[in-house]
């Protein structure tokens, strides 16, 4: 009797677990997506905490063991100018972490689904002002959006920048890379925004016409309170999912444009300018770690986003199963 | 539908309107004076006034840009910056057929083994060829290409000696397949991931589970009822493909020292070759746009099903 209570109570706990609560529970059975998140949090970890966890300056140059392969005191080798590879990859990791966070939350989610949000609920003009900006960036190759902006941005951005140095008791912003930052964010938000405004605009043009949100409107709910409270978390699912696939492509954007040296400047590391250094021939014949390691790394923080989003998206999004 | 065309067509204009505006503003943002780099130094402050007013250059921002649209509509894109006395259009014309003939070979190849493939093995789900083919094609698609063309370099090049290591000699020269195999990877493994979706989402219809109960064969279900439909929405994704083809091709060009559009514009763009960068994105968004549109067309035309309002 009183087993089969307890054993109620459980089944009502597990029916009132919510969607993404469920989600979570089904994505910890996949052995791949639990991989990539073990793989994704340990490349995190490692550049977020480069400062502390690289065991070398990242500038620091020496010039006894040049071009030496991975030993222990240089896990991964050294370079051409004798800096360590591994210093210089979880420096490289960090830059790509901040750059490609700082796009997401300010392009992806705040300016994407703000106005996907606004576009489908109010419809009329807003909904074809989104729409026809969209497609004026929509319709621009990539490459010449990322590329012309980040060219042509960057020294109007320094020029900025030292004025504010120049002009108040604030130093070092040129140094810290704040510029490369602001621009290559940018860049990479020209292209993400669209993406998640067109696909929370269809989400709230569906959940529009249903009722609870025409009772919402019925009781007098505050329109704010029916986009944030009703509608947003309603179209949370397919949000997810698109942010962690394009994260990964966002991640190979930035390596990209450092690689054309559009991005992140030296001497600061970069993944993208070490692929660019050491993606020959020569080099992967004589000193294969230096292409190995980017690379490989490289390689790891895209394919796990992109594991994880495929993952997410069979959890998350059933029909497509 | 012909109103879905003809609203579509009226609203080309003025995207290319809005797109040439941006670039061209963008470009006079950036600071670098043009003349200045011409001059290089042997800078005067005479010869730059004359040169600046030779080129337009001293004119209103937007009289030089309508200006700029006018001549470009007749074809006319101006005189490059950095090679003086060069017609942007007599310098990129060459480069551009060099980069298309290496896309199209490029989208051969994956259209030509990615859709076979994807919808193979869309029929083996549930077999370890899906899964496995599906993790490959995601590891194809996340290395970066400045990755991939070392490695099939040293194996094709160093090691069986089957091609020369850089240059380009056109699509009958052996220098073709480096280029072509790093991109058909990429580009493959979408391809075959997008076919074999819909594949699946074909195969789970109530008309398949019609067609094998009124007792039609295996093959005439596969390839009258099957593959048809899940070929319709490929058409779509095709020219939305294009994009992400024509960045990778940029960078193996650059890599493989093709003289295409890839490291011509970076240049340019470096050099703040103005024309040069004005007439690549405005030639290169109109093919993107027309490329979508005539996508979206032919999709209405194949499957009637679909009504655009």
């Amino acid at each position: 009797m009183k087993s089969s209570a307890m054993d109620l109570k459980i089944e009502i706990g597990q029916q009132r677990q919510g969607h993404l609560a469920r989600a979570v529970s089904r994505l910890a059975r996949k052995k791949v997506a639990i991989v990539s998140i073990a793989l994704l949090l340990t490349l995190y970890a490692g550049g977020i905490f480069a400062p502390w966890v690289s065991p070398y300056d990242y500038s620091y140059q020496d010039y006894s063991v040049i071009r030496n392969p991975p030993s222990l005191e240089h896990l991964a080798g050294t370079d051409r100018a004798g800096r360590d590879v591994l210093t210089r990859l979880l420096w490289g990791i960090q830059n790509t972490i901040i750059l490609t966070f700082i796009a997401m939350i300010t392009g992806g989610l705040f300016i994407g689904v703000t106005l996907g949000l606004l576009a489908g609920y109010f419809g009329g003009k807003v909904d074809v002002m989104v729409n026809r900006i969209g497609e004026i960036f929509a319709s621009l190759p990539t490459f010449f959006l990322m590329v012309i902006i980040a060219a042509t941005l960057r020294p109007r951005v320094l020029e900025m920048v030292r004025w504010i140095e120049d002009n108040t008791v604030i130093h070092g912003l040129v140094q810290s890379g704040v510029v490369d930052y602001f621009v290559i964010s940018l860049a990479l938000v020209s292209f993400t925004w669209f993406g998640m405004a067109r696909l929370v605009r269809g989400q709230v043009l569906y959940l529009k016409t249903t009722e609870f949100i025409q009772s919402a409107q019925a009781i007098g709910a505050t329109t704010p309170r029916i986009l944030f409270h009703h509608l947003l978390p309603n179209a949370i699912s397919p949000i997810i999912v698109l942010v962690s696939m394009s994260m990964g492509t966002m991640a190979g954007s930035e390596i990209l444009l450092s690689w054309l040296g559009l991005g992140i400047q030296p001497p600061r590391p970069s993944l993208g300018r070490m692929l660019l250094e050491s993606g020959n021939i020569g080099t992967l014949q004589n000193e294969p770690w230096m292409l190995l390691a980017p690379g490989l790394i490289a390689l790891l923080l895209i394919l796990s986003w992109n594991l994880l989003g495929d993952a997410l998206n069979d959890v998350l999004n059933p029909r497509t199963r | 539908m012909g109103a879905y065309i003809t609203r579509r067509l009226l609203w080309l204009p003025f995207l290319l309107f809005a797109i040439s505006l941006i670039t061209f503003l963008l470009g006079r943002i950036a600071p670098g004076d043009p003349v200045e780099i011409m001059l290089g130094n042997r800078y005067d402050v005479k010869v730059a006034a004359n040169l600046r007013e030779q080129l337009g250059l001293d004119r209103p921002m937007l009289v030089q840009y309508g200006d700029y649209m006018w001549k470009a509509i007749q074809g006319d894109f101006g005189e490059s910056l950095r090679f003086r006395g060069r017609a942007v259009g007599e310098l990129l014309g060459p480069k551009m057929w060099v980069s298309f003939q290496v896309n199209l070979m490029a989208m051969i190849a994956s259209v030509s083994v990615g859709l076979p493939l994807g919808f193979f093995i869309a029929r083996r789900q549930g077999r370890w060829q899906d899964p496995f083919t599906v993790v490959i094609s995601l590891i194809l698609m996340s290395i970066p290409i400045m990755v991939t063309i070392p490695f099939i370099l040293l194996a094709m090049c160093r090691w069986w000696d089957l091609v020369p290591c850089s240059g380009w000699g056109g699509i009958w020269d052996a220098r073709i397949i480096v280029p072509t195999i790093t991109l058909g990877l990429f580009g493959f493994a979408g391809l075959m991931r997008l076919m074999r979706a819909s594949t699946l989402d074909v195969m789970g219809q109530d008309f398949i589970r019609t067609a094998y109960a009124k007792g039609l064969s295996r093959y005439t279900v596969d390839y009258r009822h099957i593959l048809k439909n899940a070929l319709i929405p490929i058409v779509t994704v095709l020219s939305l493909s294009l994009d992400g083809m024509l960045t990778t091709s940029f960078v193996a060009e650059r890599i493989l020292g093709i003289p295409g559009m890839g490291d011509f514009v970076i240049q340019s763009i470096f050099n703040r070759d103005y024309p040069v960068i004005m007439a690549v994105t405005l030639v290169g968004s109109t093919a993107f746009v027309l490329a979508n549109l005539f996508a979206d067309i032919a999709y209405t035309i194949i499957d009637p099903r679909i009504r655009y309002r």
